[in-house]
């Protein structure tokens, strides 16, 4: 595995099946009365978010923490470049005491890969921009694989702000190198630029229709819609959104009791998702929190372990 | 034969415009013989295999100062833009503060005086503090001692479309010209930084739509049309703005267009890895609007060539992507970049370049004593070229303050050797005199 982990392209797929292995393994320890390993003692690892995630950060704190690592939390300024000091000296300063990892969350997509061009530390993308979230594919995809058995010839619909999504970015590429079938869904206005053509080469499908498309899924996954973008013109109104891209009520009934629903959270209940299916059976959020401390943990472990194990 | 002074040169063997070739003997600063000529008392560069072209003239640099000393001065710019061939350059007004009054010209104009390696042209802003909203004070700018013609808000478009009217209608009065930075505010976005198309969605970088610069360029030449008026489009970039320049031509509208060497030259798929070394605006486009770009400079859609050169300090590129300045220098590498997109593909020929790079520019700008050609009588303004140079361009070697620089080890086949502001050499074998 590579020093970084800054986008799901730094990972082959036995990358892939090694990091769920050992989350698997982690996913056990969860279930102990003593959480801890030992296998980062020593290590130190900073969690610099620029922007506020609580859960994505907490996820990797008590992560780091059940591995043994120090872990330390530094919270950025907001997006945009403060006047004095340059991303660059940033890290630098917050690097130089001795840092073995960074993991850095930041509105500016690039970033990441920015940074570690720049420090010694290894750089660990936990969200920049509307670019890439690795660790939250995999996460996706562990829990999609523990569900389903296996991402090979599966259908999974991603539904949604797929312009503004990191998840979708990530996601789109991790599902698909594991074997399964991606289509997304959204209103024109909110599908990427040159989606067109960059899906023919990516492989993947994409529609307007959430209707047509979701009878044939055997997973969904709904993104969450930015309140903000609905005064930017991407659509109308909530309620329409809701009547053309929301996992309502009667589209539960057509999807069926065995199809499992993901949702990176914060979920807007009512918007893009119908409390009736944010609490369904086979609604997998609250899964996806605990396989994420699971998939983090084996991240951090075969980035900070490796060197010295 | 003319009587010999201190200040006679002799250029000995260069090709003028890259055709016959010929001894030049400047005198006093002007092109006093052309010919097969002796060379007693004169001062002899060699030109053999050089090519001789009009001073080069820029409508379209950054010179950072006032206020951003530490990337670029009047002196340190002219230096660069005395390397790179040109001997005069108009320098854009989104200083701090902005030229917006006759006073703050007449200072940038003294300050290119006082350096005496081109001759510094102020562009005026065209409102005040580049606000977009209230005309600057354009015919004092016009009538100060620095006779200001051209006009811009450059950094900036000229948005509103009523102020845009006024504008052009008042310049009428000093045949100034607006040049317009052609970006639909609310189409572009606020954090548009790379070209709206496949790589932006999937790098998730806020796009910068084509259309947002050709519906500014539409709605500017329907308003030369209705003024009468003369409008430049700065920086041109994409070949939907070429079909409207093309059109606007064709029905005899005022306009005129420049283009850089780095929307020549670059794509936009260098932005992959987030290098804020190639974030410009406008964003560098795919290779469909590179190649209009090019067939439009060599058929006179597009008339000059303009560097855009924006030096930066290294800490304003540091930062993520969408933080980062616009911009990369310039002054000292276009004419290799033209040499090698233009002339070495057979698209123009050096009498093309010096077209314009030279000619046109100093026309668009109303520069007399620069653009002439390389006649008897004229200033010696003159720029001698290498066309069979091995250049591989190192930043460090720069003579600007800055290192934003993107060519920095490419090789080019053509380099400046020699440059002569009325007929005082400024360079000479490819070093500051
Ligand atoms: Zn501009």
């Amino acid at each position: 595995m590579r020093k970084h982990l800054l986008s799901i392209d730094d990972l082959s797929v036995d990358d892939m099946d090694t990091i769920f292995a050992t989350a698997a393994e982690m996913h056990d320890v969860q279930r102990r009365e003593v959480k801890k390993l030992p296998a980062l003692r020593g290590r130190t690892i900073i969690n610099l978010f620029f922007e506020d995630s609580t859960r994505t950060r907490s996820s990797f704190e008590i992560a780091g923490k059940w591995l043994s690592a120090d872990t330390i939390n530094i919270t950025g300024k907001g997006s945009s470049a403060s006047k004095g000091e340059s991303l660059r000296d940033t890290v630098l300063t917050i690097t130089a005491m001795g840092v073995d990892a960074l993991v850095m969350r930041h509105a500016a997509s690039g970033s990441a890969l920015q940074v570690s061009q720049w420090v010694d530390a290894s750089v660990i993308n936990a969200g920049d921009g509307t670019h890439e979230h690795p660790s939250q594919a995999l996460l996706d995809a562990y829990t999609l694989r523990r569900t389903l058995g296996t991402l090979e010839g599966k259908r999974v619909l991603l539904v949604g702000d797929l312009t503004h999504s990191r998840v979708f970015r990530s996601n789109v590429k991790c599902l698909t190198r594991l074997g399964a079938e991606v289509t997304v869904v959204a209103p024109p206005t909110l599908m990427p630029s040159g989606v067109d053509t960059w899906s023919r080469e990516a492989g993947f499908a994409t529609s307007y229709d959430l209707d047509e498309a979701l009878p044939k899924a055997d997973a969904v996954m709904m993104l969450r819609v930015q309140r903000e973008r609905m005064s930017g013109g991407f659509f109308p109104s909530a309620r329409e959104y809701t009547v053309g891209y929301g996992l309502t009520r009667d589209r539960l009934a057509v999807l069926g009791p065995d199809v499992p629903i993901c949702h990176p959270g914060p979920m807007n209940r009512g918007l893009e998702i119908a409390a009736d299916a944010a609490d369904a059976a086979q609604s997998l959020v609250l899964d996806q929190v605990s396989s994420g401390l699971a998939v983090r943990m084996s991240i951090l472990y075969h980035l900070l372990a490796g060197e010295g194990a | 034969m003319t009587e010999q002074t201190p200040g006679t040169i002799l250029l000995r063997g260069a090709s003028l415009l890259g055709e016959r070739s010929a001894d030049v003997l400047v005198v006093d600063g002007v092109i006093a013989e052309i010919g097969s000529l002796s060379a007693e008392g004169a001062r002899v560069v060699d030109a053999d295999g050089l090519v001789a072209l009009p001073g080069l003239v820029d409508l379209h640099t950054h010179l950072r100062e006032p206020g951003r000393e530490d990337a670029e001065t009047v002196v340190t710019g002219s230096r660069a833009a005395a390397m790179g061939g040109f001997t005069a350059v108009l320098a854009m007004a989104n200083t701090s503060p902005v030229t917006d009054t006759a006073e703050a010209a007449e200072r940038v104009h003294d300050l290119g005086l006082a350096a005496g390696l081109v001759d510094v042209q102020p562009v005026g802003a065209v409102t005040k503090g580049l606000g977009g909203e209230e005309l600057a004070e354009l015919g004092l700018m016009a009538r100060s001692r620095a006779r200001v013609r051209v006009f811009s808000d450059d950094g900036r478009c000229v948005a509103d479309p009523r102020v845009m009217r006024r504008a052009l209608e008042y310049v009428k009065a000093f045949g100034g010209v607006v040049s317009q930075h052609s970006q639909d505010p609310d189409l572009a976005g606020p954090q548009s930084c790379c070209h709206e198309g496949e790589l932006s969605g999937r790098l998730g970088l806020p796009g910068w739509p084509g259309v947002a610069e050709e519906v500014i360029v539409a709605r500017d030449v329907m308003l030369a049309r209705h003024t009468g008026s003369r409008v430049h489009v700065a920086h041109a970039s994409t070949a939907g703005t070429v079909e409207v320049l093309r059109w606007a031509k064709s029905q005899g509208i005022a306009v005129t267009a420049e283009v850089t060497p780095h929307h020549l030259l670059l794509t936009t798929d260098l932005l992959s890895g987030y290098d804020p070394t190639y974030k410009v605006n406008p964003p560098l486009r795919p290779a469909e609007d590179v190649e209009a770009l090019r067939a439009a400079l060599a058929d006179g859609t597009i008339d000059a060539v303009a560097t855009d050169h924006a030096p930066h300090a290294r800490h304003d590129k540091e930062h993520a992507f969408v933080d980062a300045a616009f911009g990369m220098l310039g002054l000292e590498t276009a004419l290799p970049v033209v040499a090698s997109v233009m002339v070495e593909s057979g698209l123009m020929t050096w009498a093309d370049v010096a077209r314009v790079m030279s000619t046109t520019p100093a026309a668009i700008a109303g520069l007399e004593g620069h653009g002439r050609g390389l006649e008897v009588g004229a200033p010696a303004n003159i720029v001698l070229v290498d066309p069979s140079a091995d250049l591989t361009v190192d930043r460090d070697a720069s003579v600007s303050l800055s290192r934003n620089n993107p060519w920095h080890g490419r090789t080019f086949g053509a380099a400046v050797r020699h440059t002569l502001l009325r007929g005082r050499p400024t360079v000479l074998d490819g070093s500051l005199v």
